[in-house]
């Protein structure tokens, strides 16, 4: 099986067999990194290219040790040191990029539709590595992968996703994918940062975050993100953590087994407590190795074997 | 040469006209309008068997860029892509460069129009200075030369009361007030209609309610000062049952929507296309309907395309960055032909709203076929089935989101002052 389209950009298009086979790819890509020699030599000779508008960590590094672990040229473009700088549009940009000849492109930016428009225009696949408050697509995949490693499977789990789901693109993504395989999702977050009509997209939605967790396989804690919220939309940091932060009290409305994750990077003390981001129920670093793996598993998809 | 306009269906909602009829023009002017006028050696017959004659199409809503943005659009090119929709005239809006908030500015506009000779071109003033919502223009100095209506088009009206001095000064002169409608607070950083799509595809919505209120605010505003006030560019269900209210309370309201209010919905924005970014945005399929009752019982009194021509500098870009704006010179006859198609309205109300009514809310001597009249003529033939292109565009935007419609009815002929300037027949 393959994938049906020559890009990954959200995974509202994406189909559940298609899903499943990332993740099986992934599973038996993680290996890799586990060897003493973390390098195989299936993609050789294919060129990826981070393009990333936005400031990333973990994104960008594990893409591009991803592709390194497969033996690609990865080149990485952040825009503070590019032709963007000077003005060049996204366009433009992506045109110059594409007489290069790269195999891959991986583009993150703050602009909603931003990987759709230069998807259109090239040849080349292009990876969204998050876009404005869209889609997040490697993240949601690298967070089912880390719970069907732990739980077997996704279906009839219920997840609970807590934070400001307004601004969230992996909130988003993760809602089109656990839905499409089968679980259940609860929303929880203040009301002010609950987008309209969002139940529609298959969730329930609850005001107080001890409804939404009561119960649940996985809770996911977003990270809120006071730079895009602009003035106005909540009273305080204060405020939002004594109604919404995960700590200890909290954790024991879920299940006994519960697993704790967040898409990091991490505000201690406002959405998680540290020792819960830590603790026993976190699954949070695992997450970030299964990142690389979900990554590698892309990269293979799209350029290996052509 | 005189011409003969024979055998046509001519339909005049001015005079209540909907029959076969024969139309002299001589010189400018309309000279005969009967039944049957025959072919002589003075004058150019053309025949129009099966066709529909309709007074000059008025759209009252246009940017034309220039001055400042020539490489938009020009007065010229605006104007030729008018006729060669079946304009006869168009009002533009003042977001020019200079603003068009005093004399010279509107001076320049016409005279540009003079030499490009194709549409009636009527300019629309600012309302207030630099269009920042803070000091009136000088309205009377602006009607003396040649502004027929005033708005902050695309810079909505904040100040309440400047607004209440705005209707109060211009109804005492006579002049309309045109409103873009939305309260700033609510659409902040808005890029779409909000709502499920938007959600869906994360782009920053713009509530229906930020039109709904504002809306509310003018025609309170009107009401209260007993003058008159013309809603641009309805796109919401509130904002006509707003307007449909007070018409029915007698308060002097007028509404204009504009073609894609009633053809697209912001289902089209899940591509992220930039065609269909303007301001305000294509809302909701219960919005949509809304506006076809609206214009169905009277409520939307015209249509109008908001032609609002970019360059790919502003267009090629991230959605979010896009300046908002579609063209619909060129197909916005076209696509109201739909609402006939589908039974929404009569051709003679669509006529109505596209001239009769356009000239009566402007007050300009246009919209009808009455003898002596200003021979402004369109000649419809709402068979011809064709598809849109926007690379065979006169307008020099692109920014079409009906690229690839395929489309039926056209303007074939349009005359303007007795002169032919758009012909697609044989």
């Amino acid at each position: 099986m393959k994938l049906s389209n020559k890009d990954i950009l959200n995974i509202e298009d994406l189909s559940v067999d298609e899903i499943q086979l990332i993740l099986d790819t992934a599973e038996s890509l993680k290996e890799i990194s586990a060897r003493k020699i973390k390098k195989v030599p299936t993609l050789r000779g294919k060129t990826v290219i981070n393009l990333f508008y936005e400031a990333s960590t973990r994104t960008r590094t594990s893409f591009e040790i991803a592709g390194k672990r497969l033996s690609a040229d990865t080149v990485n473009i952040s825009t503070s040191t590019s032709s963007v700088a000077k003005g060049e549009t996204l366009v433009d940009t992506a045109k110059t990029l594409e007489s290069m000849n790269p195999d891959v492109i991986v583009i993150r930016h703050s602009a909603s539709g931003a990987p759709h428009i230069i998807a259109g225009l090239l040849q080349q696949s292009v990876i969204n590595a998050g876009d404005g408050k869209h889609e997040h697509p490697t993240q949601a995949l690298l967070d089912m992968m880390t719970i069907r490693e732990r739980r077997g499977t996704l279906a009839g789990l219920k997840v609970a996703i807590v934070g400001d789901i307004e601004h969230s693109r992996v909130a988003r993504s993760n809602i089109h994918g656990l839905t499409k395989m089968g679980a259940q999702v609860a929303l929880s977050g203040p009301v002010v940062m609950m987008p309209r009509h969002i139940e529609e997209m298959g969730v329930t939605v609850h005001n107080r975050m001890e409804d939404a967790i009561r119960g649940v396989d996985v809770i996911m804690m977003l990270r809120i993100q006071f730079e895009r919220q602009g003035t106005a939309t909540f009273p305080s940091m204060r405020e939002y953590s004594k109604y919404y932060c995960l700590n200890g009290d909290r954790i024991g409305l879920a299940r006994d087994d519960v697993l704790i994750m967040h898409p990091g990077p991490i505000n201690r003390g406002i959405e998680i407590a540290p020792d819960i981001a830590y603790g026993p129920y976190s699954v949070i670093l695992d997450q970030v190795a299964n990142g690389v793996a979900v990554r590698m598993a892309l990269l293979y998809l799209l350029a290996g074997g052509n | 040469m005189n011409i003969l306009l024979k055998g046509g269906r001519v339909i005049d909602p001015s005079q209540d006209l909907d029959a076969p009829m024969d139309i002299l023009i001589e010189g400018d002017r309309i000279a005969r309008l009967e039944q049957r006028i025959e072919p002589a050696a003075d004058r150019e017959t053309v025949d129009l068997d099966g066709m529909i004659v309709s007074p000059g199409l008025i759209d009252m809503h246009t940017h034309l860029r220039e001055p400042g943005f020539e490489y938009k659009e020009t007065i010229r090119s605006g104007s030729e892509a008018a006729v060669a929709g079946g304009f006869t005239a168009v009002a533009c809006m003042a977001n020019t460069e200079p603003v068009n908030d005093n004399r010279s500015v509107t001076e320049f506009i016409l005279k540009q129009a003079r030499l490009a000779d194709m549409a009636h071109v009527y300019p629309v003033a600012a309302v207030s200075r630099e269009l920042q919502g803070e000091r009136l223009a000088e309205f009377g100095e602006l009607k003396d030369a040649g502004a027929v209506a005033l708005s902050d088009d695309g810079n909505p009206v904040e100040d309440s009361g400047l607004m209440r001095r705005t209707l109060e000064y211009a109804y005492s002169l006579g002049m309309p007030v045109m409103s873009h409608c939305e309260e700033r607070g609510l659409a902040k950083g808005g890029v779409m209609n909000e709502g499920l799509v938007s959600t869906q595809i994360g782009l920053q919505g713009i509530p229906s309610i930020a039109e709904d209120i504002m809306t509310v605010r003018d025609i309170a505003i009107a009401g209260y000062t007993n003058t008159a006030i013309h809603i641009s560019h309805v796109s919401t269900a509130g904002s006509v049952q707003a307007v449909r209210d007070a018409k029915r309370r007698g308060i002097n309201v007028t509404a204009e929507t504009a073609p894609h209010y009633f053809a697209l919905t912001d289902e089209s924005l899940k591509g992220y296309s930039t065609d269909f970014k303007m301001y305000p945005p294509l809302r909701t399929g219960s919005d949509m309907a809304a506006i076809r009752t609206g214009l169905a019982d009277g409520t939307i009194d015209a249509i109008a395309s908001d032609h609002a021509p970019h360059s790919s500098i502003e267009k090629d870009v991230e959605f979010d960055y896009a300046a908002n704006g579609i063209i619909g010179l060129e197909t916005s006859l076209a696509v109201s032909l739909l609402l006939v198609t589908e039974g929404v309205l009569s051709l003679s109300d669509l006529i109505a709203k596209m001239s009769t009514n356009p000239a009566a809310i402007l007050k300009i001597p246009k919209g009808t076929l009455q003898v002596g009249a200003a021979a402004d003529i369109t000649v419809i033939d709402t068979a011809k089935a064709w598809t849109v292109d926007r690379q065979r565009f006169r307008s020099k935007g692109r920014n079409c989101p009906f690229h690839g419609w395929q489309l039926k009815g056209k303007a074939v002929l349009t005359i303007v002052d007795g002169a032919v300037k758009y012909s697609e027949l044989g």
